[in-house]
């Protein structure tokens, strides 16, 4: 007798509605690059400050508006303009110099005797360091010395005061990141519990909350912000928390609509008719469902919260000096198209590239999670 | 129907004095007052500019002046613009500003109804693809990325445009900040005018047109258009509004002497009445072009009907 071999078939294994929409994501090639380059923007603009060998903040005198180039200043015919520049310090007179590989010599001249303590001024300039004297004639009245090219990369050049781009442009970055984050978070958050209260509760509770929505909604949005940059004035991490404030009225909309339909679903019936409580319908049917939306309009707020803070730095009204944001930079970039395009190409790439990213990975957000496209 | 726009125009009265009184006792709330900047002012001059103001009377009774005066069409004097009246102001500013916002208008209306039509007609092919593309490259890069790249590229690179400046209205001068402010407006009214030319389209009433053997022509422009062209119109209501009243970021990075720059200028100054009269504009402008859009709504859907 032979022994039936049952083979249980494999058990199916469904799908949820995040590994479904996940799948769906991941087919759509627009969205998948720009999500990847969100996320190597993000750990650039996060890490790349403490990569730059310059700081923000730093001035480079002697570099001011220089064009980006990958390589090294100063460049050979600058060399001769930053001595100058420091021999006048000095007050002396040069007699000769030459280049010697990495250092130059220089021979200078004085009616005085010249201090080797002078050399300060050699160090202190943003081209050369490591001076040293090499002789000195019997008088004093004349030395020669010797200092070392200091070798600087300006990958995205300087801006008006010498300070570098890469870093200015990744800090900014940081800065209108975190700020679209930031007060994304406020204004979602908020609008979620304003709207799904509003939902919930509906009756005479929704119908007053919702005028109050659009009470708000018709006054000017810009005299809105400028209103609350007079009242907060113009410190940022509070003004942008305004800001989310201000950008919750969508997302109440949204979030009401969406819970006034949810609770009207037949499963919802279904689940009331069980004996299910307000709180089990709240977490497990409401709440599930209004977070496609809620995620999807994210995605699409932040780069208008970005877009806002650029503006509102456009105008002088934003985050101040010398920290900066893409916004900040723009609006110098544009002030000197004339003398220096890389002020303004550098952050505009950056600015747009990532607004971009997430207008591709906001819509292939809404293609995933929308269930009416199914 | 002209019972019914009298009839509309009764009911903005009350909405505009909301919004008067809204915006009024707003920007009074606000700390500060608009001679605080002036440096050097000793108390006794502020005092005496205050008083001459009336901005010392009880906060009602400066409000009561000051719809008293609006009524009459006195939007009173400039705090810190001090040879000029609002009015004034408004009158050598608002028809720069209204100039160029129209001439973006059109263009964005009539080139972004075009680039529609064409993506609706050539649904998932190249020319849709190159729509969209434009379309969302259009709503994706700011304002003030748009212009300075405008300046440079025509301005100083081609030197084909001057990088700003008004010029007493000679056409170049205008070139940029039109395309400027156009550009965003084109890529929405395109993406508009796709979805609902392609939902135009499929319709019966196309249907029964095409199996008449009517010519593609004559089907697009006599029959889907009218049938695709209402969102386009609600579309111009508000657009209209907020184009013909300035922007500030063309009219800053153009240097364009329009009133784009007085509402925020204003507001940071505390020039109370300047602020007043730019809310009271846009509001007008806001209401008159929506009332505008519902008449042409009946005008181009014969279905709305207005009794």
């Amino acid at each position: 007798m032979t022994e039936a071999v049952v083979t249980a078939a494999p058990p199916v294994v469904g799908r949820s509605l995040w590994g479904d929409a996940w799948a769906r994501l991941k087919a759509n090639r627009a969205a998948m690059v720009s999500l990847c380059y969100l996320v190597v923007m993000a750990a650039v603009c996060i890490a790349g400050p403490w990569f730059v060998p310059h700081t923000y903040t730093t001035i480079y005198s002697d570099y001011v508006r220089i064009p980006p180039s990958f390589s090294a200043y100063p460049k050979a015919d600058m060399i001769q303009g930053a001595l100058d520049d420091v021999l006048k310090r000095m007050r002396v007179d040069v007699k000769e110099w030459k280049q010697d590989g990495e250092r130059v010599i220089v021979t200078v001249t004085s009616t005085r005797p010249v201090d080797e303590r002078y050399l300060r001024y050699v160090d202190r300039s943003d081209t050369f360091d490591g001076a040293r004297v090499e002789a000195t004639s019997p008088d004093g009245l004349q030395m020669t010395f010797s200092a070392g090219v200091k070798q600087q990369y300006f990958l995205f050049g300087t801006d008006n005061v010498g300070r570098d781009l890469l870093s200015r442009t990744l800090m900014a970055g940081r800065i209108s990141l975190a700020i679209g984050l930031l007060a994304g978070i406020v204004a979602v958050v908020i609008g979620v519990f304003y709207g799904s209260a509003a939902g919930f509760i509906g009756g005479k509770t929704d119908e007053v909350m919702m005028r109050i929505v659009d009470v708000l909604y018709s006054l000017p949005f810009i005299f809105f912000v400028i209103m609350l940059v007079v009242f907060f004035g113009r410190n940022f991490v509070l003004m942008f928390l305004a800001v989310g404030a201000v950008l919750w009225l969508d997302m109440a909309r949204i979030v009401r609509g969406q819970a006034l339909s949810i609770r009207r679903q037949e499963y919802v019936q279904a689940a009331e008719a069980l004996g299910v409580g307000p709180r089990g319908i709240l977490l497990r049917h409401v709440i599930p469902n209004l977070l496609g939306p809620v995620v999807i309009y994210m995605t699409l707020l932040v780069p208008h919260v970005i877009i806002l803070e650029s503006f509102l730095s456009f105008l002088g009204l934003g985050v101040q000096e010398p920290m900066t944001s893409w916004g900040v930079l723009i609006s110098t970039g544009a002030k000197n198209i004339g003398s220096a395009n890389w002020m303004l190409l550098f952050p505009a790439f950056f600015l747009v590239s990532t607004l971009f990213a997430l207008n591709f990975v906001g819509d292939g957000l809404r293609d995933a999670l929308d269930p009416k496209d199914r | 129907m002209l019972l019914y726009v009298l009839r509309r125009l009764l009911t903005a009265i009350p909405t505009l004095f909301v919004i008067v009184t809204l915006a009024f006792f707003l920007i009074r709330v606000a700390p500060g007052g608009p001679f605080n900047q002036e440096r050097g002012l000793s108390p006794e001059i502020k005092a005496n500019l205050e008083a001459q103001f009336g901005l010392n009377d009880p906060l009602w009774v400066q409000y009561l002046r000051y719809l008293k005066n609006l009524s009459q069409g006195d939007f009173g004097p400039s705090y810190n613009l001090p040879d000029f009246t609002v009015g004034e102001l408004f009158a050598k500013g608002l028809p720069i500003s209204i100039q160029i916002g129209a001439s973006a208008l059109v263009l964005a209306l009539l080139l972004g109804t075009l680039l529609g039509i064409v993506a609706a007609l050539n649904q998932n092919r190249t020319g849709d693809y190159a729509v969209i593309a434009l379309a969302t490259a259009g709503s994706t890069i700011p304002t003030f990325v748009i212009a300075p790249i405008i300046q440079l590229v025509f301005g100083l690179t081609w030197k084909l445009l001057p990088i700003g400046g008004w010029g007493d209205g000679a056409l170049v001068n205008k070139i940029g900040p039109v395309l400027t402010l156009a550009l965003p407006q084109i890529a929405i009214v395109a993406r508009l005018m796709r979805g609902s030319m392609i939902e135009s389209l499929r319709s019966h009433h196309i249907r029964t047109a095409r199996a008449l053997g009517l010519s593609d022509w004559s089907i697009v422009v006599r029959h889907a258009l009218r049938g695709a062209i209402l969102p386009i119109v609600s579309f111009t209501g508000p657009a209209a509004a907020a184009l013909l009243t300035g922007s500030i970021i063309v009219e800053t990075i153009f240097a364009i002497p329009g009133v784009g720059r007085y509402f925020v200028d204003a507001a940071l100054n505390r020039d109370y009445t300047l602020v007043m009269g730019t809310v009271v504009v846009i509001a007008i402008f806001t209401i008159v072009f929506n009332l505008i859009v519902d008449i042409m709504y009946a005008v181009v859907d014969p279905r709305v009907r207005y009794d």
